[in-house]
């Protein structure tokens, strides 16, 4: 029997409730008294130097409040970066700034030249249109091997290249690895792209600043996976307003996959604005303006080299990649090729010898940073495709290949600098292979060629680091800041409980699983729980949502202060029954006394603490109400096993998803409908990535993939349904849920799935085809087939 | 958007007389217009809705066969109501973006904006249609001419579309991936007189026909007919979708596929 | 600035509106019926479809004006007299058919419209009707085993949970 509360249920989940009647709170949806809206005029050229910007004749027109331009900002800071890498030889990376509205020059198309408020938003878009600017038009840096050379046009005069680091790991082992290549049996070599994606959660970015001259609060109310972030480094480094002067909300947000972690000049600006005018100040972002300023993902290529030895064990491991950056480092860019990435590389195998290089490039593009999954999608891909390319050159099952490269023993020290705590990847893919059904493979087959269609299965692993996490390990690796999660337990006198916690949720459900793990400690029911997230005003200091860290971080800080509060909770019983505090146990809602039958209820202690005639006040203090804050000591490490089945039209190339299977192990689930739709939702972005999606830039550095019409978006008949399975369970041996992350894995393990699926029907149907770059449209597809 | 006067007619006739002003512009079902309002694209001084004008709404068959689409008829309609008369027709707007897009977009907007990866046209050009407008009759081979460009007059109106019903026809699209537009669409209509062959999606040139199909299949309506064929690539749409020489693949194999459906 | 007068979930509304207003607009700034979501500019993701006279449209690709006189239906008036969930909508909770919830009101709109002209729609007459409603969220399967189950079919057999 399914448990029907508490960990491991799948009770329904309350926020539906608001957003199936239309009565959830998004940002957008909010409209302050007496606001203004802003619309910013955006470079239409990829490089250039402004040499005027005449607000004069669009001053004048209806409507308009102020226009501001980067003069504006010339005393107020540029927008900071997170995180710091360390190149090869030791030298920091190069650094340039960000201000809010343009400074001298243009580096992307959709860079803001200048900000207009006024009444409507027509009337600020109009006004805008009356400024007249001058740009003197540079040549645009796109492609990223042309941007490092010598003589190439400089995204910033002030840096020495457009190479923002030059980034080798481990470096102590470069030689043995380049060694270990040379003397293998065999090597297999893969050059690929990681393609660019746009994130598109369907919400656009909103922000909303407002202002109180009484109390001299700035308040922001903005589309965030972390509003303490935003606080802190908008209010830090960008505006100078001290954390208590400076309030961020993020109501309900649609949707963010990495592209709402990053601090955005438009936020900064909204507040910056909101109390120059002393009125509120809104802007809405169009769906439009969200392809050209939302950070954009991925965009690594890569070559890898996997060596073996005569056994067909892995040896070693040597990549290199280019990773675009786009024009500015976006607020955790740095980390994403590096510290997400090649600490990965070892995937789920023993390879003992690896070598990452990695050289972040600057362009005339958007800023690039973390997209679901984040380094790790990217690590996989080209680890997962590179094996299954060697499978094929030695003749070997790809299965069997990877099974024997497995790491079996736990914990395992990898050569990239991590330590995997627990997994079995044997287990997974035993899982995969029952619930892909890979013994009717050979029927479907058949099937498929007697419509004249060509069948292609993948398979592949992947393993990722989440609950991002250590701060002393991250703090090593650069980050500017700690990543540990926090809440508080705040328990009210009649026994309800309202947790409020750093983490926040845009869809992954927070307000109905984190109330499943406080009902199952206490053994009260789930609707005594409320969660409080997304204000900094009644939140403690957290970091927020991403890198599938809410349970395992932020739901570990919750037990944490959860388990404060019964400590206390049973100090409280125990002055109540006169027993020893030793003897108390806490059961369904009841302190016993151990052996006795002397209880009371929940609500009776929370009634004393909170009303303490009869209270042990010489030894703890009135009130029920506890802060944690979690630092766990290690990331955790789900891992899993995919199978993708695609069929081929051989005459337009095109495409199908037949069948797809996921085999996770998250470690323990605590509501497994919601773990299993993050992984749909997952597979579906990684589908779309194999298949589907590319941002795309022309030489000019134009983004030609800048709407609906050309970025190909996953729809419902774009994939099928899935078969996930996560009862493969190895918990996490280092937080107290023994939770690992479920919320990237779908994302990270599925596009070389779909690729290798597709190369195997290629190479069933006699084409000599070992890979072709994602997205494989029909068109590339069929081209590679015409040779 | 830029602002405009709306306006919202009940006859052809007064229609007519409100897209005089200066930069007046007639609104169909607004799917295509209305994003490029958005856009700043289009500045219309005024524009006139021609919904609401029970005249142009309406699908019947005419005493000669012909089936007959009034100019403001939403793609909804004609899936359902041309079922019988001209299935391959019904079909071709059954599949015209999506539900929402079918229940507001009309043929005359579709035909009046000629998009060179709109469906509608092939179908006009492949049947020979007539397009009708509140001034004149005019024959599909001379009413599209290029991308975005068609013989109509500014302020005319499409008021009915004619279509010569075939003995058999069929249309495939290829969606392009992101749009679900053709990124090509063959309309194969095969006459007593011959058999006609429209190519949307593909071309510079907007939509075109496929006069060495249309005479091989004309002397043997049968999708090897083609084998022989080929279509040159110059001159066909390279894009991030595909190359010329893709979209021209694409023209043989939907065609053969077409005519293999008919 | 004109008047407009419609039906908006069975109640007589009016307001001012300009000729570009749009329908999305006029719904959640003129009537603060803010459950109708905006989420492209280019007709193609149908977060904001609503019902007209019955039928699904994009409320942002048409203007207030048009509706003149018209029966709306938002997702404001999707839940049964009583409050409660209408089948929809309890189907989509049931089958976790939802994440952030902001394609919601669209996809919940349109499975109406879908259920309404077909009553027991297949697999693929679903995923072909929701070819304008984009969800990042959900990978749509469980927005696909919802609208079935709304129809009444059985979905044990879809893949768990
Ligand atoms: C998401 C989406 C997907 C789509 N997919 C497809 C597709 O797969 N295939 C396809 O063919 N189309 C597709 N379309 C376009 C759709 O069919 C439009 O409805 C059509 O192109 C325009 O028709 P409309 O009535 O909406 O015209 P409007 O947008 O109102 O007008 C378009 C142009 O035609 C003019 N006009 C309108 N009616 C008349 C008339 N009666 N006489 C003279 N001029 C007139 C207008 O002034 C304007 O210039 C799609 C649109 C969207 C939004
Ligand atoms: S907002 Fe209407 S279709 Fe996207
Ligand atoms: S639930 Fe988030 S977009 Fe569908």
């Amino acid at each position: 029997m399914p448990k029907d509360h508490g960990i491991g249920a799948s009770p329904k989940r309350r926020e539906d409730l608001r957003f199936l009647t239309g009565v959830g709170r998004y940002t957008d949806d909010i409209n302050l008294r007496g606001q203004a809206h802003v619309h910013f005029l955006r470079s239409d050229v990829a490089h250039g130097r402004l040499t005027s910007v005449d607000t004069t004749a669009a001053a004048a027109m209806p409507g308009v409040v102020r226009i501001f331009t980067g003069a504006d900002f010339e005393g107020v800071g540029g927008l900071p970066c997170g995180w710091q890498v360390t190149d090869r030889h030791g030298a920091p990376m190069q650094e340039p700034p960000h201000p809010v509205l343009a400074q001298g020059k243009v580096r992307h198309v959709g860079d803001p030249i200048a900000a207009v408020v006024a009444e409507t938003r027509e009337q600020a878009r109009d006004a805008a249109e009356a400024i007249e600017v001058e740009i003197e038009e540079l040549p645009a840096v796109v492609d990223m091997k042309a941007a490092v050379q010598d003589g190439a046009p400089k995204v910033h005069d002030d840096l020495t290249s457009n190479l923002c680091y030059d980034w080798g790991f481990v470096e102590d082992n470069r030689e043995a690895v380049d060694k270990a290549i040379r003397e293998a049996a065999h090597v297999t070599t893969l050059e690929l792209v990681n393609n660019r994606l746009v994130a598109n959660p369907m919400e656009p970015r909103v922000a909303v600043g407002d202002y109180a001259p009484g109390t001299d609060e700035s308040t922001l109310y903005t589309t965030s996976q972390n509003p303490h972030v935003i606080r802190l480094l908008m209010g830090a480094f960008v505006l100078g307003i001290p954390e208590h002067k400076l309030r961020v909300v993020a109501p309900d947000v649609g949707g963010g996959f990495g592209s709402k972690i990053f601090h955005y000049a438009e936020e900064a600006f909204c507040t910056f604005a909101a109390k120059q005018l002393r009125r509120p100040v809104k802007w809405t972002s169009t769906r439009s303006e969200a392809f050209l300023t939302d950070a954009h993902g991925r965009d690594h290529v890569t070559r890898i080299e996997l060596a073996l030895d005569a056994d067909n064990n892995f040896t070693a491991l040597r990549t290199e990649t280019y990773a675009n950056m786009g024009a500015y480092l976006s607020t955790f860019a740095p980390s994403v090729p590096t510290w997400l990435h090649g600490t990965l590389m070892a995937g789920n195998y023993k390879t003992p010898l690896i070598y990452v290089n990695v050289k972040a490039v600057f362009t005339n593009t958007v800023a690039v940073d973390a997209y679901r999954g984040a380094g790790r999608p990217e690590a996989t891909y080209q680890l997962e495709r590179v094996i299954d390319k060697a499978a094929r050159e030695l003749g070997v099952d790809p299965i069997a290949l990877r099974r024997q490269n497995f790491v079996t023993e736990f914990p395992y020290a990898t050569p990239v600098a991590v330590e995997y705590d627990t997994g079995d990847y044997n287990a997974t893919m035993d899982k995969l292979s029952q619930i892909a059904d890979l013994a009717g493979f050979e029927a479907r087959l058949a099937d498929s060629k007697a419509r004249g269609k060509l069948r292609g299965l993948g398979v592949n692993c992947y393993i990722e680091a989440c609950g991002i996490a250590p701060s002393h390990l991250v703090g090593q690796l650069g980050a500017r800041a700690g990543l540990y999660e926090s809440a508080t337990v705040r328990v009210n006198a009649t026994g309800g409980v309202v947790v409020m916690t750093g983490s926040h949720s845009h869809g992954q459900g927070h307000e109905t699983t984190f109330p499943q793990v406080i009902a199952e400690m206490i053994g009260i029911d789930e609707d005594q729980v409320e969660i409080v997230h997304g204000d900094t005003a009644n939140t403690p200091m957290g970091m927020g949502t991403y890198g599938s860290r809410s349970l395992a971080v932020g739901g570990s800080a919750m037990v944490r202060a959860a388990e404060k509060v019964i400590n206390k909770a049973k100090k409280i019983a125990a002055h109540l029954l006169e027993a020893s505090e030793a003897d108390i146990e806490l059961k369904d809602g009841a302190f016993s006394v151990a052996g006795t039958d002397k209880s009371v209820a929940w609500g009776d202690v929370t009634l004393a603490a909170y009303v303490p005639h009869n209270y042990p006040l010489e030894e703890i203090e009135p009130g029920l109400e506890e802060t944690a804050f979690y630092d766990p000591n290690n990331f955790t490490f789900p891992a899993g096993a995919y199978a993708c089945e695609v069929e081929l039209d051989p005459e337009t190339g095109k495409v199908t998803i037949e069948r797809f299977a996921a085999a996770d192990d998250f470690g323990n689930v605590v509501n497994p409908m919601i773990v299993s739709g993050q992984v749909h939702g997952g597979l579906a972005q990684g589908i779309g990535q194999a298949l589907l999606e590319g941002a795309v830039y022309d030489e000019n550095g134009q983004l030609l993939s800048a709407s609906y019409m050309d970025y190909a978006m996953p729809r419902a008949d774009d994939v099928p349904f899935y078969q996930v399975d996560h009862s493969c369970q190895t918990p996490c041996t280092h937080n107290p849920l023994g939770v690992k992350g479920c919320g990237e894995a779908g994302a990270i393990g599925s596009p070389p799935a779909v690729v290798n699926a597709v190369v195997d029907a290629l190479q069933r149907a006699g084409h000599d085809i070992t890979h072709i770059d994602m997205p494989l449209s029909p068109s590339r597809v069929w081209a590679a087939m015409q040779g | 958007m830029y602002a405009f006067e709306f306006e919202r007619p009940d006859t052809v006739e007064a229609a007519v007389a409100a897209l005089k002003t200066e930069d007046a512009q007639a609104l169909g079902g607004g799917q295509t217009l209305i994003p490029s309002l958005k856009q700043r694209l289009a500045s219309p001084s005024r524009l006139v809705s021609l919904t609401a004008i029970p005249d142009l709404v309406g699908v019947c068959v005419a005493d000669d066969g012909a089936v007959c689409i009034g100019g403001a008829t939403p793609h909804v309609r004609v899936a359902a109501d041309a079922a019988g008369s001209y299935p391959a027709l019904a079909a071709l707007a059954a599949n015209i973006g999506d539900p929402a897009v079918r229940n507001r977009g009309t043929i005359g907007g579709s035909l009046a904006n000629n998009d060179p990866s709109a469906c509608y046209p092939a179908a006009a050009l492949a049947s020979g249609a007539t397009i009708v407008t509140n001034a004149r009759r005019i024959a599909a081979d001379a009413y599209f001419q290029g991308l975005f460009t068609t013989a109509l007059d500014e302020g005319e109106i499409i008021t009915e579309v004619r279509f010569p019903v075939p003995e058999a026809a069929h249309y495939q699209k290829f969606e392009q991936p992101a749009s679900r537009f053709a990124l090509t669409g063959v309309f194969v209509a095969k006459y007593g007189d011959g058999v006609r062959v429209a190519v949307t999606g593909a071309s510079e040139d907007g939509v075109f026909r496929w006069t060495e199909a249309e005479d091989a299949l004309s002397a043997d309506f049968s999708a090897e007919a083609l084998a022989e064929l080929s279509v040159p690539a110059d001159g066909m749409i390279n894009d991030l979708h595909g190359s010329g020489a893709y979209r021209a693949h694409l023209v043989k194999v939907l065609t053969g596929r077409a005519v293999a459906a008919c | 600035m004109a008047q407009v007068n419609m039906t908006v979930n069975g109640k007589p509304v009016s307001g001012e509106i300009e000729g570009r207003t749009l329908l999305s607009d006029f719904l959640r700034e003129g009537l603060g019926l803010t459950g109708t979501h905006v989420g492209c500019d280019t007709s193609q993701c149908g977060a904001c479809v609503v019902h007209v006279d019955g039928a699904a449209i994009k409320s942002c690709t048409m203007f207030a004006a048009e509706a003149a006189g018209a029966d709306v239906t938002t997702i404001e008036g999707m839940a049964n007299a009583d409050g409660s969930l209408g089948v929809v909508q309890q189907a989509f909770q049931d089958h976790h058919g939802l994440q952030c919830g902001f394609c919601t009101p669209g996809m919940v709109m349109s499975a109406a419209a879908l259920l309404k002209d077909t009553p027991r729609p297949t697999e693929a007459e679903i995923r072909d009707y929701l070819e304008g409603n984009l969800c990042r969220c959900t990978g749509y399967h469980n927005i696909v085993k919802a609208i079935m189950a709304a129809s009444g079919q059985d979905v044990s057999a879809v893949a768990a949970e």
